[in-house]
């Protein structure tokens, strides 16, 4: 589904992603960890199409698209979906409103009609239910006065209405009580099948308790340096990362 | 217009029933149009039409139907027309009983009620300094007189069209309106200038009004001319103690278009609130001068005006605040907020507070910048096309001020036009 090949970005002079390789099929859930700072959120940021970042080398290739290509909006409709770690607010755009929107533009890119009044509203209520979001928040402007944690379900809710075929979830746990913990996994989980992929971003193993990772990588000074299977979260929990960075200081 | 035609034009419509005319006219003459060495027209050069050959009596073959086409749509109101600056009596409908509010053509007003308008014609105009409303009270005849008894609340809302139709000629009007709202009175007119036609028409427009102990007045004033047109107005606002006035000025259209306004708050406990919404593509240029005028304690002042700008289009804010020595504990609050969707575009802000008393609340704040990059990105990355995302901004950035109408299917009309506009641009 999504495969990266050297993947060299910089932010202004400052080169941030150096070299990265992952490899991502349909089915799977990739767990990325790494200390702050390692650019875990510029790759998510480069994946979705943020302008900021240059790309100075490498490919990405999603379902035999060049990735790198096409505008942010064309990603979204290829199916590429990004929670952000702040997501920000937006004054005066209602969430139901920015919704419905999106969706029958993603809708009209792939041929498909428009969703009326009434079935956008079915789907939103059945996809309200699954990460339990309130309808009153999602009346207000988006993200406006929202708390962290209503922000990050918020972000759930609205893979849920795209659907998309990769999601990356960028710190999406980060400010969550174990409640919306679990709320939200559920919801990844539910949303899961053999057609789609998750890259999961966190600094916690307890997620992955909930959303079982096939792979695990550590992301260190814009590289992945080291990938296992959940076992290597446990591993990083106990340990910390300077037995990676010692690792990849000896080469 | 040339002085001498102007003189010309004074000697067969000025009018001779009001005393102030002929001073005014006198004003006129030592004046003359402004440059922008006057420091109130620095930045708007009105020489490019004021010296176009305007019709001051121009006539119009819009009909009954193609008027009815230009009202709101769904919105009952009194309905009142002005066609190149002339009162129809064909084309207007008052539904409201006259015990709720009086209305009458200013001419009419003059003929038959001369103290009660010499109550309050030019009371607060600067015809002295201000060569525009020195021209306007010097030919005032066409305009609307609005009174609304004490303690009577009109129950539906007021709406003026001034139309201009330059369709076969270059189009000159002048209207000059006096709205009154007795003690505890209550009323909702709004102001709406629309255009037939693509040659230039200029509207050189004074609206007073006058609001008594306790009331309470809506005002709004659209701007939705299309083409080549030019307009000069001056709403000029006197309130007394506990009344509330809520003025909201939109801006969609026109070539040069000059607004003043100016609250007087008279006394204390007034509420006076100024909104205004700019949206400006081409070769447009739009400038607002505002003041609050606090002469007596007590009394807050609210002002919040957007703008939206693009193409080549120039946008001024000129927001005066004046605190007399002896309006203590007033609260004064201004706010100018742009957004520039490109790099020819130009906004020029210019707070001016000036405060004598020691004991108030007064900010003010501007802004002027581009979308924000980052709603932007959100936006997309969601799927939603940067075409139609950048509209989606702009009109939650628009919709803050068009929101303060209280009038439902104005604020629709207006959102609809703002939408179409931003589609164009
Ligand atoms: N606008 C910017 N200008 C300069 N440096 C930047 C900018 N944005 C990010 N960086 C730097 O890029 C590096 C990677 O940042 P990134 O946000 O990708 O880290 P992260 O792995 O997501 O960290 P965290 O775990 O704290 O979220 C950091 O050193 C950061 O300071
Ligand atoms: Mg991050």
């Amino acid at each position: 589904m999504l495969k990266i090949d050297n993947l060299h970005a910089n932010i202004g002079e400052k080169e941030i992603l150096k070299g990265l390789n992952l490899e991502v099929k349909a089915g799977e859930v990739h767990a990325i960890m790494g200390p702050n700072g390692a650019g875990k959120s510029t790759l998510s940021s480069v994946l979705a199409g943020r302008s900021d970042y240059d790309v100075t080398a490498g490919t990405v290739d999603f379902r035999g698209k060049n990735l790198l290509d096409l505008s942010p909006e064309d990603r979204a409709r290829e199916g590429v979906f990004m929670a952000f770690q702040y997501p920000i607010e937006i004054p005066g755009v209602s969430t139901t409103n920015f919704l419905k929107t999106a969706v029958n533009e993603v809708r009209k890119y792939k041929g498909q009609e428009p969703l009326d009044a009434i079935s956008f509203l079915n789907m939103m209520k059945e996809k309200m239910k699954l990460v339990q979001i309130d309808q009153a928040l999602l009346s207000r402007s988006l993200n406006e006065g929202f708390s962290g944690g209503e922000k990050k379900r918020n972000e759930v809710f609205q893979m849920a209405m795209l659907d998309p075929k990769l999601a990356i979830l960028d710190e999406t746990d980060s400010g969550l009580d174990i409640d919306a913990l679990r709320i939200v996994a559920n919801g990844v989980n539910s949303l899961k099948s053999k057609d789609n992929a998750f890259i999961v971003v966190t600094h916690y193993q307890r997620l992955l308790d909930y959303i079982i990772p096939d792979y695990v990588h550590v992301l260190f000074n814009g590289r992945i340096v080291k990938s296992g299977t959940k076992e290597l979260a446990l591993e990083l929990e106990e340990k910390g990362y300077d037995w990676i960075k010692e690792e990849v200081a000896l080469g | 217009m040339t002085l001498d035609n102007i003189t010309q034009n004074f000697k067969d419509f000025g009018n001779k029933n009001l005393q102030i005319a002929e001073q005014s006219f006198h004003s006129f003459s030592k004046l003359g149009f402004p440059t922008p060495k006057n420091e109130e027209w620095k930045y708007t050069d009105v020489s490019s039409f004021v010296n176009l050959d305007f019709n001051w009596d121009s006539a119009s073959t819009l009909t009954k139907a193609q008027i009815e086409a230009i009202f709101i749509k769904g919105l009952e109101a009194n309905n009142l027309v002005f066609v190149n600056g002339k009162f129809k009596q064909e084309f207007s409908q008052i539904l409201s009983p006259s015990s709720e509010v009086f209305i009458q053509s200013l001419d009419e007003a003059v003929n038959q009620n001369i103290d009660l308008i010499n109550n309050y014609f030019a009371k607060e105009i600067d015809y002295q300094n201000n060569a525009f409303s020195a021209l306007n009270v010097a030919f005032a005849s066409n305009g609307l007189f609005i009174h609304v008894p004490k303690n009577t609340y009109v129950q539906l809302p007021i709406v003026v069209y001034f139309i201009n139709d330059s369709r076969t000629e270059q189009v000159f009007s002048q209207p000059h309106n006096i709205y009154v709202a007795q003690e505890g009175a209550e009323v909702s007119i709004s102001e709406i200038f629309v255009s037939e036609g693509s040659q230039p028409a200029f509207s050189n427009h004074i609206t007073e009004i006058s609001l008594d102990r306790n009331a309470k007045v809506q005002y709004n004033k659209v701007q939705i001319e299309t083409g080549e047109n030019y307009h000069v107005g001056t709403t000029q606002v006197r309130q007394l103690k506990d009344s509330i006035f809520t003025g909201t000025t939109v801006t969609l259209g026109g070539k040069i278009v000059r607004n003043n306004l100016n609250i007087l708050l008279d006394d204390q406990h007034c509420e006076g609130n100024m909104n205004g919404l700019y949206l400006l593509d081409n070769e447009s240029h739009v400038d607002n001068h505002t003041v609050a005028d606090h002469a007596k304690p007590n009394s807050v002042s609210n002002e919040l005006y957007k703008g939206i700008l693009s193409g080549h289009s120039t946008g001024v804010f000129n927001g005066k605040i004046f605190v007399r020595q002896d309006a203590q504990k007033t609260q004064a609050y201004q706010s100018n907020k742009n957004i520039l969707l490109s790099d020819t575009a130009s906004m020029n802000t210019k707070p001016q507070l000036e405060i004598w008393a020691d004991d108030v609340k007064c900010s003010h704040g501007a802004t002027s910048g581009q979308l924000d990059e980052q709603a932007l990105f959100y936006l997309r990355a969601r799927g939603i096309g940067e075409a139609t995302a950048k509209a989606m901004l702009v009109m939650a950035f628009a919709k803050d001020v068009v929101e303060k109408i209280q009038l439902e299917p104005l604020r629709h009309h207006l959102m609809d036009l703002i939408e179409t506009k931003l589609q164009q641009s």
